[in-house]
Formats: structure tokens, C-alpha cells, sequence
């Protein structure tokens, strides 16, 4: 079977208040960086998978995102994902 | 009264639960650890606060996928009574036991503190030995302590009556500035739509014995205690 590789963007709901965001941003400010207007502050996480094939991975990792490694009221989602090696070049 | 406490790795406030339900109150309690299911016939959860698997991802995410808090989940289910103290009310959340989520202070630091909170319904078996509408001073100790939900769901809450304590000030008015951690609607405290699972951010256990210098707390295990009686 074949590995896949995603990277999994967390990030809080445009709706909800980001205070840590608001901290930085402010820092940035007070950098001379005037131009900021706004700063978001999410989380990455990267999962190593095998399946069947993508559209199985991508099943399993919408699942873990919905279940596990967001929560759908305050965060949204989105993941890139890449071939990491397939069973033949693994051998 | 029987009383089943769970203990999750990172639980720093079951054993002050327990000492209230068991030296306290001298109620039968145990301590069931996170991966036994079974809940030992409890009449009453405890999901305690703490920071249960060290809080790694998000508060209380981790929690909700253990045996015994998908045991609580169904004792919950089938009408058994189940409160969730601090990181106790993060973990009901994320198990969908309550609306919401908790997210990080808007000050982003650490508060602990005694703040004054308005008890906002007594018809609850939780709250029936407060006076209505009372202000009591409870500690609280947290960094992710705000409360959200999104308006339509703090829309239910509040024309539901969910809401159980809200901070306030001395007099009972819940200002902005007795808002410690920017929750929604000053929201301390809510319930399920039945009443039966409770989730409060202060901490009533840690204001139960005299020592400690405050019986704010006392009053709702008590409460728990007598409607358990009333039924026997």
C-alpha cells in the first residue's frame, strides 16, 4: 500500500476571536510593520498514513480532522497531501 | 449517593473531588481510572479538572476517546447525572455532552483568582440548595476558560435557561469587567437541555471545607446529595 504524506492546517473559525493573533499583531505593530492588518494564528500538523489508495487516505484524514484533530466549533481545516512512497519502491 | 470520579494521566483534582463526596459528605466514591469502563454503578460522575493527557492538541480533546468517558457518555445518555469541573467541562464539551467549546483567555494568561459568580437557576438538582439568584465566590484556575458557541447556540442556551452560573460582580451584575476570561454571555457554568450533565469552569470543590476558607461549593455536592435521598 501506499504512504501518504499530509500537512493539516488548523485554523480558528474567521468568527472567532483570536487573542494570541491580537497579541502578535500588536507586537508587529509596535515592529514598525504598520501594514498588518490582520494575524491568525493556527496549527500545523503533519501525518504519516498508508491506504489503499488517495481517495482512502483522504476519507481517513477528513475523519481524524472532524473527530479528533480540530473541533468543528471553533476551527476549520484543510490538508495538502503528497506520495511519500508507494509498496513497490518501498521494497 | 454513589460517586465515581474519573482519573485521566494529568488529573490534578480528583482526589479533592473525592474528598468532598467521600470525607465531606461520606458518600461511597471511587476512583476509576481512564481506561476501565466501568463506572461501578455510580449514581453521580465526576469528570475533574486537571489536564488530562497533558492537554496536547486542544484541552480535553484527547479525553473524550477513553473507555470510561465514553462510559459517561452513555450514563449520561440514559439519564444518570455527570458534572464536569474546569478541564471536567472542556472534556463534556468536546465529547458533544455540551454545546460550545473553550477557548484561550482573552488576555491570554493564567488566571487564578476567587471570582463571584450568580447561581442562575435552582430547580436543578445541582443548585437546588442555593438561594435564587445568590452570589458565591468560587476559585477558578485556568488558561483556556472562554466560553464560545456560536450565536445561534448561545441563542438556545439562554432561552433554554442552560446557563447555571455566570460571573459577576459583588452585587450580582454581570458587567464586562467581572468577566475574568471574555466568556460569551459572562457564562461560567451550563447544562444539557435535561439538566442531568453540568459543566462549570470555577471550582466548587476547592470552596467545600471550612480550611480552605470558603463552603460556596459545599452547597452543590449537598444539592446533589439530598435529591439523590429524596428518591431512595
Amino acid at each position: 500500500m501506499p504512504t501518504y504524506q499530509a500537512q493539516i492546517y488548523v485554523t480558528l473559525r474567521p468568527s472567532v476571536l483570536d487573542p494570541a493573533g491580537t497579541a502578535v499583531q500588536s507586537g508587529l505593530h509596535h515592529m514598525g510593520f504598520d501594514g498588518v492588518e490582520q494575524v491568525r494564528i493556527g496549527k500545523y500538523i503533519q501525518v504519516t498514513l498508508t491506504a489503499e489508495d488517495e481517495a482512502t487516505a483522504r476519507q481517513q484524514l477528513d475523519q481524524m480532522c472532524d473527530q479528533l484533530l480540530t473541533n468543528p466549533v471553533i476551527e476549520n481545516y484543510r490538508f495538502d497531501l503528497t506520495v511519500k512512497a508507494t509498496a513497490d519502491t518501498a521494497a | 449517593m454513589n460517586v465515581s470520579v474519573i482519573v485521566f494521566p494529568g488529573a490534578n483534582c480528583d482526589r479533592d473531588a473525592a474528598y468532598v463526596t467521600r470525607d465531606l459528605l461520606g458518600q461511597p466514591t471511587q476512583m476509576i481510572w481512564h481506561e476501565d469502563r466501568d463506572l461501578q454503578q455510580a449514581d453521580v460522575v465526576i469528570v475533574p479538572g486537571g489536564f488530562s493527557y497533558g492537554d496536547y492538541l486542544r484541552c480535553g480533546a484527547i479525553a473524550r476517546f477513553s473507555p470510561a468517558l465514553q462510559a459517561t457518555v452513555e450514563h449520561a445518555q440514559r439519564g444518570g447525572l455527570v458534572i464536569g469541573i474546569c478541564n471536567g467541562f472542556q472534556i463534556l464539551t468536546e465529547a458533544g455532552l455540551l454545546p460550545g467549546a473553550l477557548m484561550r483567555n482573552r488576555d491570554l494568561h493564567f488566571i487564578c483568582d476567587r471570582v463571584p459568580l450568580r447561581v442562575e437557576r435552582t430547580d436543578l438538582v445541582w443548585t437546588q440548595n442555593y438561594a435564587d439568584q445568590a452570589v458565591i465566590t468560587v476559585p477558578i484556575a485556568h488558561g483556556e476558560g472562554c466560553y464560545y458557541a456560536d450565536a445561534d447556540t448561545l441563542q438556545a442556551l439562554e432561552d433554554n435557561g442552560q446557563v447555571v452560573f455566570r460571573y459577576c460582580d459583588v452585587t450580582g451584575d454581570p458587567t464586562p469587567a467581572s468577566n475574568p476570561n471574555g466568556s460569551l454571555n459572562n457564562i461560567a457554568g451550563i447544562c444539557n437541555q435535561q439538566g442531568n450533565v453540568l459543566g462549570m469552569m470555577p471550582h466548587p470543590e476547592r470552596v467545600s471545607d471550612p480550611l480552605l476558607g470558603g463552603t460556596d461549593g459545599l452547597a452543590l455536592f449537598e444539592s446533589v446529595l439530598s435529591k439523590q435521598l429524596q428518591t431512595i
